[in-house]
């Protein structure tokens, strides 16, 4: 029998009561899709070697500053709140991450992504494509202009829904730090019922993903803002100053 | 600092992560490329098709190469970094050209993450290239139980080196952690 939100939250609570660390659990079966899909062994400890010392490298060549901006990629004016969602990407002793590649993609203002497996029949927007590329500036800050994502219903269980959230693709300077994940906007009710967001038992850990609103990024008579810092972890290489040297 | 915690890549990735000739490091057509593939399964044996490979790797002289270049490929600079969705088979391929060493005396390997729906944060693994003397001497290889050891070596076939992926379960693939994320993992 499908299970509903109310055994959902059940299955939520009996594993805060056993907390892991600061990442999300990959053995979490209330997101139901994780239970063939996560390793049983314990991860293999070594020291990064050879090619997994660095990161690849991107440069404008890659990326055209026009891709930083959801709201122009058709001909019309997507539909939604607009928002600018900047911050700066860090490595994990707070030093910035220069001139590397994050990707950023998101449902349209209905809840709806522009992909052929989303069934949700909520309306498309055909101003509205949901993609940005950019990358970071020598101080590790990233902006991009877009609408704000509307939640939307996954059918892991019953009535199940997540909440609004930008996925992130983002590279540091060594192999190891690489990250993807989720931004989630502040005070969203929709928190304690979504398995993936509660996959992160440390509710710190988890705050980490939620941006913040910011008056001073907003555009006056155009948009509302949000900041959201992300903090990769640690190198296992001191940074070289080619590392933030211009590369493209 | 506290690290950003991972989430799922989630169904809909191929919107944001997908383009052109991400997984052509070099042109099909080159004819020093390698196909690198594999199929990713589940903890039943199950294809899964919905998953993302990425690669970074050495150039076959052994350099780590640093060059711009991945997103739009312009047919001729090896940037040595691609990815790859699988298919409806749970299937995925690369063209590529074979690492080297980047160290005298060691053996060379691709750098692997692994994202799929379900899967709530990433993997990393290793894919090293078959039949090279330096195997037996390999630091990560001695210590992974012997049993186990094959999960991160390719095997050359006559269509390419293959990789299989196995999330759970038997012949699950030896994934890695490192210093500055032991304590990240769950």
């Amino acid at each position: 029998m499908e299970s509903s939100q109310a055994d959902i939250n059940r299955e939520i609570e009996a594993a805060a009561q056993q907390p892991g660390g600061p990442q999300p659990k990959l053995d979490y079966p209330s997101y139901r899709s994780s239970i063939l899909r996560h390793p049983k062994q314990p991860p293999h400890l070594i020291d990064p070697e050879s090619v997994e010392l660095w990161a690849p490298a991107f440069g404008h060549r890659d990326v055209a500053v026009d891709e930083a901006d959801l709201t122009i990629q058709h001909a019309g004016t997507p539909i939604g709140e607009r928002i600018v969602v900047t911050g700066r990407v860090l490595d994990g002793d707070g030093h910035p991450v220069a001139n590397q590649l994050v990707e950023v993609w998101q449902a349209n203002a209905a809840g709806r992504y522009r992909h052929q497996r989303d069934q949700h029949p909520a309306p498309h927007d055909p101003n509205f494509t949901g993609v940005g590329r950019m990358l970071t500036g020598p101080d590790g800050t990233y902006r991009f202009q877009t609408i704000k994502p509307g939640p939307y219903p996954w059918r892991n269980h019953l009535n199940a829904w997540r909440p609004a959230h930008i996925h992130f693709s983002l590279f540091g300077t060594d192999f190891t730090q690489r990250l993807v994940t989720q931004m989630y906007f502040p005070g969203d009710p929709l928190f304690p019922l979504d398995p993936i967001y509660q996959s992160i038992t440390d509710p710190k850990a988890r705050d980490l993903l939620i941006a913040q609103y910011d008056h001073e990024v907003t555009t006056p008579e155009w948009s509302t803002g949000y900041r959201w810092d992300v903090v990769l972890t640690g190198t296992h290489r001191t940074p070289l100053e080619s590392d933030i040297e211009e590369t493209a | 600092m506290s690290a950003v915690p991972g989430q799922t890549v989630g169904p809909f990735f191929h919107l944001g992560l997908e383009y052109d000739a991400m997984n052509e490091l070099v042109p099909p057509g080159n004819p020093k490329a390698v196909r690198l593939h594999g199929t990713v399964r589940d903890g039943n044996g199950d294809p899964v098709p919905d998953a993302v490979l990425e690669i970074w790797q050495a150039d076959p002289q052994g350099a780590v190469l640093r060059q711009p270049g991945s997103l739009r490929r312009d047919g001729w600079t090896f940037t040595g970094w691609g990815r790859a969705a699988t298919g409806a088979d749970g299937h995925y391929q690369f063209f590529t050209l074979e690492p080297g060493a980047t160290e005298p005396g060691t053996a060379p390997f691709f750098a692997v993450t692994v994202f799929a729906r379900g899967l709530m944060d990433r993997l990393f693994t290793r894919a090293y290239l078959p039949d090279v003397p330096e195997l037996s001497s390999d630091p990560l290889l001695s210590a992974v139980a012997e049993d186990r050891r094959h999960t991160l070596i390719t095997t050359r076939e006559p269509d390419g080196l293959v990789f299989d992926v196995r999330l759970q379960g038997d012949d699950e693939t030896v994934f890695l952690t490192y210093p500055r994320l032991r304590d990240a993992w769950s």
